[in-house]
């Protein structure tokens, strides 16, 4: 059936069945391949997007449980002209290494910023559950502090 | 004197440009084949790996794949350095996955040298040479080698060559004397009359020129790039979601597919009713395949839910007996009959353990499996159409990646192109040899119409893995009446001989290595830091142990077993001054200390740690100093030696594969849990620079780190830990 939706500020429409998770949704039929594939069970957060503003791991939202709602992706969290603030930190501090996890990295550290502007290293640790095999954490941490500590 | 040279290479002496590199570029058809891969009007080739275009962009191909590890950058580094390039003008490629760009000259030119003369072969000091001579034809990413090898005996060379073949052209169109010419940023300048030749303009001529003499390379002071902390050119494309990995290749009209293979490595598909998938909307195709089924659909959700839906009745291929206590048993055992595979060593160790008054230590130290867990789970895509195929994928050897798809489709190689993307990690699980997504895609293209991507779910990706082999290690040695070690000895029994990696430090008058070779029904794989991860705990805990046992601290032991004046003891020592060993901490935390070479690097990290009241190891704060020689690109390599750490930390604390039945019992990160942020703890990282031979970085850091822990939790809580993972031992 069709579920209509906002993906990325646009009107869409998926044409999948409504327990198609929205990771796959979001990949296959709108080709937006930022968004990644990690576990399927919510576990590492690499599938993370904002879902009218929240951070959720879209590889366990069922698709049917979006209509009318307003999904943000890593290839609109900024754009070339104005990147999100995050990810000028994230090349300034060199954050990635394989760089697979860190769209949903980056998807979560906004989420966590636009509701708590200047994070304790204890909130950091609490919203920063997503994993990356090749522990880029301690750039991950310095990059939000940078980014706090700039808009103070 | 060949073979001197040879060995000199092996040993990674710093005999850069002496010869190894001359043979890929004197293999002259080879090199025309890679300048019609990659060059068009208006660029030149220089030997393949250097292109210089007419706008003065300067193009370098890298053999090697991006995960992360930052080399594509380094290598470029290294390459402009010598070329006297101009930052801004230079772009790094991914070469294709083509004979042109393998390493099979160096293998070609190592392999003979190995099995004629065995007693080099037996004191190579790690794994890559041999890696290399397994693997012909290579076109590695693995064994820390794209720096000390591809970058110093390969991008050097050819950035130096092209220098003075540009500068010779320069010479012969302005009519003045080499020596009054100097290059920089791209450009060659004639002092004396201020006249300016641009690279571009010089190009097409100079790579006319015959490149084959070993060019002088620069020395530490004149370096311009490497050593600068440079942006790496990957990372942009990794913020903003274009960076395209082996999962996200689309092609037109796609179908998408998953797998569930036999439990038991090693059993076959007995049965499979296709009609429970059929059924499920979106699935169009069962494919049987040896030892697994495949589900082909319109989506990885219908694929998944196809897969999910099968009953598939495998055989266990005569394992379903194994199970990870049985192996632990079975390899003590092995090593209880005494009867070693193979034995090294020197001294008499038996006299040594029984001389009167000695006293004498014996430990048992067992390491399970461990899964690489890349954050990329295997996805290629296959397109057979015309007789010929085409796959996209992210493997560690794309070369050798496209030899198998040949064999397993059944085409002519020429007939067969692999397309190299960034790996998601790696970590030593894509090695092509037992990289199964490989035979799968290319059976599965073969007998579907449509272009078809083939994903593997995470708990297939944990299920079946090629895993950090389980291995058990008995110690034994003999402290002296003055307290030092009088003799030592190491059985272990696993698969693998580690003794052209594993890399003993201390002088110890009389030594032993026992292996003992185990066979479980798991591929013996390459993880990162291979063997040097167990037989470094193995090593950096008994050493602890014994100045325990000797009453002394457990670094100014080690200290006295080292030689004086050597590399290690700087390396111990700066981490010992940097970590502020000795001095008093609280009740209950304790500092460990390990040192381990490996890669031709040498590490050591002290660990501060303690223990909460419900049995949960703390990291409190991790030092390492590292020697490398040079750091090509500073920040990079901190971030390697970091990654290290705490996949290192990880491990020990908590990963561990078992089987039972023979089949693997974890699934996801839920039972294979890796180590989140909140648990990483600051890392001090302090590199000694130094004209060292050039050392690896992606690998070295990790080894020290389980040991290191270990220590500082037996300081911390008087239990010493000799199986890992930690978890459960210190409730």
């Amino acid at each position: 059936m069709a579920i209509e939706a906002q993906v990325n500020g646009k009107p869409v429409t998926f044409h999948v069945d409504d327990d198609t998770p929205l990771l796959w949704a979001l990949r296959e039929e709108l080709g937006l391949t930022g968004t990644k594939f990690g576990c399927g069970i919510a576990a590492c957060g690499a599938c993370s997007v904002h879902v009218d503003g929240a951070v959720m791991r879209s590889c366990s939202v069922p698709v049917g449980t979006i209509a009318g709602k307003s999904i943000t992706t890593i290839e609109a969290l900024g754009s070339a002209d104005a990147p999100h603030p995050l990810q000028v930190a994230w090349i300034a501090h060199q954050v990635p290494q394989c760089g697979y996890c860190q769209s949903g990295q980056l998807m979560a550290a906004a989420a966590l910023l636009a509701t708590t502007p200047h994070p304790s290293d204890d909130q950091i640790d609490a919203a920063m559950t997503n994993i990356c095999r090749c522990a880029t954490y301690p750039r991950i941490r310095e990059a939000i502090h940078a980014v706090a500590g700039a808009g103070a | 004197m060949k073979l001197q040279r040879r060995y000199f290479l092996i040993g990674g002496a710093a005999l850069v440009g002496a010869g190894v590199f001359s043979v890929w570029w004197s293999d002259k058809a080879a090199t025309a084949h890679a300048e019609r891969l990659t060059t068009g009007p208006g660029q030149s080739s220089f030997a393949g790996w250097l292109k210089i275009a007419n706008d003065d962009t300067v193009t370098i191909y890298s053999p090697h794949i991006d995960f992360g590890q930052g080399s594509h950058t380094a290598l470029a580094q290294m390459l402009a350095d010598e070329l006297d390039a101009d930052w801004g003008t230079v772009r790094v490629e991914q070469a294709p996955a083509d004979y042109a760009f393998g390493n099979t000259s160096i293998a070609k030119l190592f392999v003979p040298t190995m099995s004629g003369h065995p007693d080099v072969m037996k004191r190579l000091p790690d794994p890559v040479f041999s890696l290399l001579a397994r693997n012909v034809p290579l076109q590695i990413t693995g064994g820390s080698s794209a720096i000390r090898g591809t970058g110093q005996y390969g991008m050097r060379v050819v950035g130096a060559a092209a220098r003075r073949a540009l500068l010779a052209t320069a010479a012969d169109r302005l009519g003045v004397p080499e020596t009054e010419l100097t290059a920089a940023k791209g450009r060659i300048t004639h002092t004396r009359t201020g006249k300016v030749l641009r690279y571009g303009e010089l190009a097409e001529a100079a790579a006319r020129r015959d490149l084959r003499d070993a060019p002088a390379l620069k020395t530490r002071d004149q370096y311009t790039f490497i050593g600068k902390p440079i942006d790496r050119f990957d990372i942009p494309g990794k913020v903003n979601g274009s960076a395209q990995y082996g999962m996200d290749v689309i092609r037109p009209d796609m179908r998408v597919a998953t797998v569930i293979a036999a439990p038991v490595r090693g059993g076959k598909l007995l049965s499979v009713d296709h009609g429970p998938a059929m059924a499920v909307k979106g699935v169009e195709k069962v494919i049987a395949l040896d030892d697994a089924v495949v589900v082909v659909a319109s989506g990885y959700w219908p694929a998944l839910k196809g897969v999910r839906a099968l009953a598939p009745k495998f055989s266990d291929g005569g394992h379903g007996h194994l199970d990870t206590a049985g192996i632990y048993a079975a390899q003590a055992q092995l090593i209880a009959q005494a009867k070693p595979d193979n034995h090294y060593g020197a001294g008499d160790v038996a006299a040594a353990l029984h001389a009167p008054g000695a006293r004498v230590l014996h430990a048992e130290y067992r390491v399970p499996f461990l899964h690489q867990a890349a954050m990329e789970p295997f996805a290629m895509t296959g397109h057979h159409a015309d007789g010929k195929l085409e796959v996209w994928g992210a493997t560690q050897d794309p070369l050798q990646t496209r030899n198998l798809l040949a064999q397993f489709s059944g085409l002519s190689i020429d007939n067969v192109t692999f397309h190299p993307m960034i790996m998601g990690g790696g970590f030593g699980r894509r090695f092509p040899p037992y990289t199964q997504i490989i035979e799968q895609i290319a059976r599965v293209a073969m007998q579907v119409d449509h272009p078809v991507k083939l994903i593997w779910s995470r708990e297939e990706d944990v299920k079946q893995g090629a895993y950090r082999p389980q291995s058990l290690g008995q110690l034994q040695a003999a402290l002296g009446h003055d307290g030092t070690i009088t003799g030592w000895q190491t059985d272990y029994a696993q698969f693998a001989d580690a003794e052209s990696e594993v890399v003993f430090p201390y002088r110890v008058p009389a030594t032993a290595r026992r292996h003992f070779k185990y066979i479980s029904n798991q591929v013996d794989a390459y993880w990162r830091s291979v063997n040097s991860t167990q037989h470094g705990f193995y090593n950096e805990s008994f050493i602890d142990e014994l100045a325990h046992l000797a009453g002394a601290d457990p670094y100014r032991f080690r200290r006295a077993h080292l030689p004086a004046g050597g590399r290690h003891l700087a390396v111990l020592d700066a981490v010992a001054q940097r970590s502020g060993w000795g001095t008093p901490l609280p009740s209950g935390t304790g500092r460990g200390i390990a040192l381990v070479e490996s890669f031709g690097t040498i590490c050591a990290h002290v660990i501060e740690a303690s223990v909460t009241p419900d049995g949960t190891p703390k990291v409190h704060h991790v030092w390492a100093v590292v020697d490398c020689g040079t750091t090509v690109n500073p920040r990079n390599a901190q971030a390697q030696v970091q990654g290290a750490v705490l996949m290192g930390l990880s491990t020990a604390l908590g990963e561990a594969i078992t089987l039972t039945g023979g089949a693997v019992d974890q699934s996801s990160f839920p039972d294979y849990p890796v180590l989140k942020l909140a648990d990483a703890p600051p890392i001090d990282v302090h590199f000694i620079e130094s004209d060292a031979p050039i050392g690896g970085i992606g690998e070295p850091g990790l080894p020290p780190a389980a040991p290191a822990l270990a220590n500082a939790l037996f300081v911390a809580t008087g239990k010493r830990i000799r199986h890992l993972p930690t978890a459960g031992q210190l409730a």
